[in-house]
């Protein structure tokens, strides 16, 4: 057991260690959500203040349940019905919710680093629930828990992740996750939002999907992110499909037994045919119940890293 | 490791438990209604223990489980997460008499978590406590009904149960420094 964080703000700064101590924990959690009473009282008279610069239905929902599991108090803070409107700035903001004694700040930002900046400003503990184009953590730690559950290890496993790279921060935090943790991580999609720049990253980047899959055990697809391209990167939304979409006779060429992985929302006859979205082989669903447990074991853990690592025991 | 003391031996951690397990038997005379609910790390391995010897005394299978109670402890400000393991409990606890067991008796905190735990489970009828080890320093008022060595301590001493189970090459229970 080794964790002494008071913040998760991205998955480069985790050791491979950390990572599976938060997989290891998320374990016992998920078996909370399959109880007749699926409530713990680890986060009693906490408050958690979920800040959602950016709009967001799935991770909000899924932190605010497993805020509730965990018998915190939540309290939702939204662009639409905030002073950002009025001109507040962040930091202002977050001393606002640090002044209503805020014990947890999940944020949500468009900005990469948001999360970094507050955790240098404010006192709360700071939870990263994706900055811009840079990290989206706990997408990361339940994509690693969701492969560990299902092929029960992710050391050696070849995952390729295709589509969105270059936007994409479940792409960034997936490839530190599985890097770290040993898998071989590939990446796949037009050239112009797949640079090769990201081989720096410890992964190898290729733009012929069928040779992507034929070795994968994990076929990680990421949504075209139409909000956050500035310029067209590819001609068309039908021709990213012919050349990159999952289709049944894609399928047909991968590994038997390799899973489907998509973050969602997934734009079903886009990036995947809607019959593979649904078959056996998929874990969509599942990443989203393994997902809950995940977030509740990182408030969980951070909740003892405000502690100074002396005293446990 | 130099000033550690064995309190108790293999022979004598299987003499403590083979008592403890009949004096359940003899508290509880209705076997079917007996489950047993270790508290991990390591009790959960001596209710797994305590049960073998229970089904040998009923002649019947005795329902045993294991429950994590890290997430009902109350200290979780003044530490760092402790480690959560899984919980195990693969019966109606409602209308039963639960023994919760664990290995070392301290502060009483752990018990007052699983007996939280618990309740999430189910309304049990009775609720009695077996431990390998009462070392005394109660913060609360709990008493063990099964005790199977008393050891004197003093506060800044820590009791060691290692069993085969967690890869030790014997039982023992040591006392040493923190």
């Amino acid at each position: 057991m080794s964790w002494h964080r008071k913040h998760l703000l991205d998955i480069e700064s985790l050791s491979a260690e950390e990572i599976l101590t938060v997989l290891d924990t998320a374990r016992g959690f998920k078996a909370v959500g399959e109880r007749a009473i699926k409530k713990v009282p680890a986060l009693r008279g906490k408050t958690v203040i979920n800040l959602f610069v950016e709009p967001s239905t799935r991770t909000r929902i899924s932190f605010e349940l497993a805020e509730q599991r965990l018998s915190a108090d939540v309290i939702n803070f939204s662009t639409e019905a905030s002073s950002f409107k009025k001109g507040e700035t962040l930091k202002d903001t977050a001393k606002n919710l640090e002044a209503l004694n805020a014990d947890f700040i999940i944020i949500r930002h468009g900005a990469s680093g948001a999360p970094h900046f507050l955790s240098r400003v404010v006192n709360s503990s700071i939870i990263n629930a994706g900055d811009g184009a840079h990290e989206h953590p706990t997408q990361a730690l339940l994509d690693a828990f969701t492969i560990r559950e299902r092929k029960g290890k992710i050391a050696g496993l070849n995952v390729t992740i295709l589509g969105d790279i270059l936007y994409s921060r479940v792409a960034r935090s997936n490839i530190w996750a599985l890097t770290k943790l040993g898998a071989k991580v590939t990446l796949c999609g037009p050239s112009t939002l797949v640079p090769k720049t990201f081989e720096q990253m410890g992964c190898r980047v290729t733009h012929d999907v069928e040779e992507a899959i034929r070795e994968a055990d994990i076929i990680h697809l990421l949504r075209i992110q139409h909000e956050r391209q500035r310029k067209t990167m590819f001609p068309s939304i039908g021709e990213y499909t012919s050349l990159f979409g999952l289709n049944q006779a894609r399928l047909a060429k991968t590994k038997p037994d390799a899973l489907i992985m998509h973050p969602g929302p997934i734009n079903r006859g886009v990036e995947i045919d809607s019959e593979i979205a649904d078959c056996e082989r998929s874990v969509i669903l599942q990443q989203v119940t393994n997902g809950l447990a995940v977030r509740m074991a990182v408030l969980y853990l951070v909740n003892g890293g405000k502690v100074a690592p002396e005293t446990a025991g | 490791m130099s000033d550690t003391t064995v309190i108790l031996d293999a022979v004598a951690i299987q003499r403590a438990l083979t008592r403890i397990a009949h004096e359940i038997a003899e508290r509880n005379l209705n076997g079917r209604e007996v489950a047993l609910v270790g508290i991990p790390a390591v009790g959960d391995h001596l209710a797994f223990r305590l049960g073998k010897f229970l089904a040998e005394i009923w002649k019947h299978p005795v329902h045993v489980g294991s429950l994590d109670v890290s997430m009902h402890r109350d200290d979780l400000d003044h530490r760092a997460a402790p480690t959560v393991h899984p919980t195990h409990v693969p019966f109606d606890v409602t209308g039963k008499t639960v023994v919760l067991v664990d290995d070392v008796l301290f502060t009483g905190r752990t018990t007052r978590a699983a007996m939280d735990a618990l309740n999430d489970f189910g309304r049990p009828k009775y609720i009695q406590l077996a431990v390998l080890v009462d070392r005394g320093h109660r913060e609360l008022p709990i008493k063990a009904d099964f005790v199977g060595k008393n050891v004197p301590t003093r506060a800044n001493e820590k009791v060691f149960v290692r069993l085969t189970e967690d890869k030790h090459a014997m039982d023992e229970v040591v006392l040493g420094k923190k």
